[in-house]
């Protein structure tokens, strides 16, 4: 059983009059790859950046890499990358002065050309940074993020902005962060891509995790099927481990009464359907 | 040491890669004074007008660049989020700040030779005599400004709004302390507010060590002055220095 690169006991943090966070606990082990669902608002960034050390909290007991990141100095920020949700880098600078900027904070930083090819910026290396695109300057945000060699990545909203194909460029990188046993936490509303990459994912929603699991168990386990129709005007969902049975008494059931089966649906559920199921607001 | 270097080199390179910064703080006092001696001719506090507007802009330099483009270049870092970014970094945020004071004031000193070197072209003013008075004074004078800007920054909201502000209180207080030129004939109540003003003092300073050969020493209420406002805007920037954006 690997250590617990992150662990959060009972986090609280208020604005004011408002609870953005109200009782969070998880952990996350070294070597993980950890998403943080949840819709807007949730508390996601709010979660990351006491993780990091940028907001205090209320109440909870937080440790990142053995640090409390409310005390932490210099030492805590040689070993994290951080990619804020926003930020802007010196529009002046090219993409390699700026990695080369960063990676001068480090004791034992990557190469800035290597982290460069990395996220895919060979060809704008010499391009200052106002001219690039919004999903390129999304990834130099990324390689700024990698150039110390951290060994816990955190980052909030990656890939907003990116394209299909530099999506799947940056899930390959993340893949090979992991390969290389960094623990990484990332938010995103991407639900294909916390399938994707994460080990585990937490939901979050209005302060509160609402669920927390592979994302396998978040879809209900391996063998469940997903079945909609519709009857007498109303939507019926069923999930079953039986599909062939449940659609064999219905077809069944139709033929009988020589109707048809209206609406009829098969699928899996995906983290998508649950997601969205347990984020809709649960009124009337 | 070694990050405080690598920084410094990085601030220098940011602040002349940048037409702005590079222009409206380097640049404008330069221009301001080969206006103002091509206007100005006879003399002033006794001497040809040229030589007090050097002194005048020597002070302005100090205003405009180390506290008015320091503030405004911290306010424009801190609204992208890259002081924020860089808070993540293994950099101490002491180490940063005092890297880009530094940064800045190298920036005046290069101003300020240069303007002694221009006035020499333009209107063969003289070379300073006690340089190293003088060189002590600018020092002191920028270091004032430099805190005051960075406590200036705690109370501007936005960028959108910075350079109004800065302006608004760079301006008048360049006036009012005799940057452009003798205060002696100005109304009574603008000469008391421009008495409190700490650029006031340092155009004093100047004065009496380019125009009368006084070394800094022999202005001991001026230097009290300066430290004075150095100080207190330390000690504000300290409470109201904000390294995250406003929103967000
Ligand atoms: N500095 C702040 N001051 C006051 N309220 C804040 C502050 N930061 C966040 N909040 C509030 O706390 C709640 C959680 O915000 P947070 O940014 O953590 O959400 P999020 O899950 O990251 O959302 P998004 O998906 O939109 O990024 C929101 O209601 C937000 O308005
Ligand atoms: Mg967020």
């Amino acid at each position: 059983m690997p250590a617990a690169a992150i662990s959060v006991h009972g986090l609280r943090k208020s604005y004011g009059e408002y609870e953005a966070l109200r009782e969070i606990s998880f952990e996350i082990a070294e070597g993980e790859v950890f998403g943080l669902l949840g819709p807007n608002g949730a508390g996601k960034t709010t979660t990351i950046e006491i993780l990091e050390g940028y907001r205090s909290r209320d109440a909870g007991e937080v440790t990142v890499l053995g640090f409390d990141p409310e005390r932490a100095g210099s030492a805590f920020r040689e070993r994290i990358g951080v990619v804020l949700q926003q930020s802007q880098l010196w529009p002046t600078l090219t993409v390699t002065e700026t990695h080369r900027m960063f990676a001068g904070y480090y004791d034992r930083p990557r190469d800035a050309d290597e982290v460069i090819k990395l996220v895919g910026l060979e060809e704008k290396r010499d391009a200052r940074v106002k001219t690039l695109s919004g999903g390129q300057k999304r990834r130099l945000d990324l390689g700024v993020a990698l150039v110390g060699d951290p060994d816990l990545v955190f980052l909030d909203e990656p890939t907003t902005g990116f394209d299909p194909a530099a999506r799947r460029a940056a899930w390959e990188l993340i893949r090979s962060l992991r390969s290389l046993g960094k623990t990484i936490l990332l938010t995103t509303h991407y639900l294909d891509e916390a399938e994707q990459l994460a080990d585990r994912v937490a939901v979050l929603r209005e302060g509160r995790i609402i669920r927390e699991g592979t994302p396998a168990e978040l879809t209900g386990g391996t063998n469940e099927t997903e079945v909609r129709y519709r009857q007498d005007g109303h939507e019926v969902v069923v999930r079953t481990t039986e599909p062939t049975r449940l659609l064999q008494e219905l077809t069944a059931a139709a033929l009988a009464e020589g109707r048809e089966v209206e609406g009829l649906q098969v699928r899996r559920p995906t983290l998508e359907d649950v997601y969205l199921s347990l984020t809709a607001d649960e009124k009337g | 040491m070694r990050l405080y270097r690598h920084q410094l080199k990085w601030e220098q390179l940011v602040f002349w890669r940048s037409r702005e910064s590079a222009v409206f703080v380097f640049l404008f006092p330069l221009l301001l004074f080969t206006l103002l001696t091509a206007v100005y001719n006879g003399q002033i506090y006794g001497h040809p007008a040229s030589w007090a507007l050097l002194a005048g802009m020597l002070g302005y330099g100090a205003a405009t660049t180390a506290f008015a483009g320091l503030a405004l270049i911290l306010v424009a870092r801190r609204e992208m989020g890259i002081l924020k970014r860089i808070r993540s970094t293994p950099l101490p945020p002491a180490t940063y700040l005092v890297a880009v004071l530094t940064s800045i004031m190298v920036v005046f000193a290069l101003q300020a030779a240069s303007l002694f070197v221009l006035g020499k072209l333009l209107k063969s003013t003289p070379w300073p005599h006690h340089v190293l008075s003088l060189v002590l004074s600018l020092a002191l004078g920028a270091a004032a400004f430099a805190a005051l800007g960075l406590a200036l920054t705690g109370f501007i909201r936005s960028l959108e709004g910075s350079s109004a502000v800065v302006n608004i209180i760079v301006l008048p207080t360049a006036f009012l302390s005799g940057s452009f030129g003798s205060v002696a004939h100005y109304p009574k109540v603008l000469r008391a507010i421009g008495d409190v003003l700490p650029l006031k003092y340092l155009v004093d300073l100047i004065n009496g060590i380019y125009l009368n050969g006084q070394e800094i020493w022999d202005k001991p209420r001026a230097v009290a002055v300066l430290a004075a406002w150095g100080i207190l805007g330390m000690a504000v920037a300290i409470r109201k220095f904000r390294w995250e954006p406003r929103e967000g």
